[in-house]
């Protein structure tokens, strides 16, 4: 029973991964890319963990595994938005309904205004001597 | 959070005394030290931690319910033909105020399929995501702020 039960999460962690890569081929641009791969991949990430700590059983595999999902769950969110952020940045715009980030970074700073281009910023000016 | 790593300390505490360790040790001495800390919290002024740790439970199963019924709509549009995805860079005008609490927020948002958070404005009012379904962008920002925010900054505050 049990080894039915980690067997199918296993199986199903596999099948994300496997979704996540169709996605990133099928998407059409940069950032719903970004999106299928790196939800649909964590997704399939932590059930191949969980599954594998369950199978094991032992308190140090339990512990391995509840480690991992933790650095997993720590970790890709930041990759997912640093590259999100790097790719706007460089110009990469996206197919959407409708962008409301476009014009509002100041182009010298990247200072990032709430409802408009922000004037720069004279706190973070990085030549300022 | 203070009085969570406490109760973490306690329950490893307790391992070490009782000298096996094991899962069903490790469990039991955080539920003991949850009754120590519990009592003791009002010493250091304060009476929330059992509504929290009791949030911060709830908050957690909703979240991962969440992923899982995303990440399933994703799969779909991703195995079927027609692709359903009509993303939207939304403002979304953040209630989250302190860096702990913006942080949090943006990293529940990352990992919940289907959104994005690409940057906040430097004055801190303004997060802005990338959305993949938002043909309604009104209804966009009041899941947003209903389902994640708000059940957040509950357990937050």
């Amino acid at each position: 029973m049990k080894e039915t039960l980690t067997g199918l999460v296993a199986v199903a962690g596999a099948a994300f991964m496997l979704i996540a890569s169709v996605g990133i081929l099928r998407m059409p641009d940069f950032y719903l890319r970004m999106q299928a791969a790196a939800k649909a991949g964590t997704l399939g990430i932590l059930c191949i963990v969980v599954a594998t700590g369950a199978t094991l059983g032992s308190l140090s595999a339990l512990l391995h595994a509840f480690l991992a999902s933790l650095f997993f769950l720590l970790t890709t969110p930041i990759a997912a938005h640093l590259l999100g952020r790097a790719a706007y940045l460089s110009g990469i715009r996206p197919r959407v309904l409708e962008d409301e980030l476009a014009g509002r970074y100041h182009p010298a700073t990247h200072a990032l205004g709430s409802d408009r281009a922000p004037d720069a910023p004279e706190t973070r000016s990085a030549g300022a001597s | 959070m203070y009085a969570f790593f406490l109760n973490v300390l306690l329950a490893l505490i307790w391992t070490l005394a009782v000298g096996r360790f094991t899962f069903h040790q490790l469990v039991l001495g955080f539920l003991l030290g949850f009754v120590v800390v519990t009592i003791l919290e009002p010493l250091w002024g304060t009476n929330v931690y059992r509504r929290r740790l009791w949030r911060g439970l709830a908050f957690v199963a909703f979240f991962a319910w969440e992923i899982l019924l995303s990440s399933l709509r994703i799969a779909y549009d991703v195995v079927t033909p027609r692709l359903r995805a009509q993303p939207r860079i939304v403002a979304y005008p953040l209630r989250a105020r302190t860096d702990t609490e913006i942080t949090l927020f943006a990293n529940v948002l990352a990992l919940t399929p289907g959104t994005l958070p690409l940057d906040v404005s430097t004055d801190r009012r303004v997060l802005y995501v990338h959305v993949m379904y938002a043909q309604d962008k009104e209804a966009v920002l009041q899941e947003l702020e209903r389902s994640l925010e708000r059940r957040l900054l509950e357990v937050l505050r």
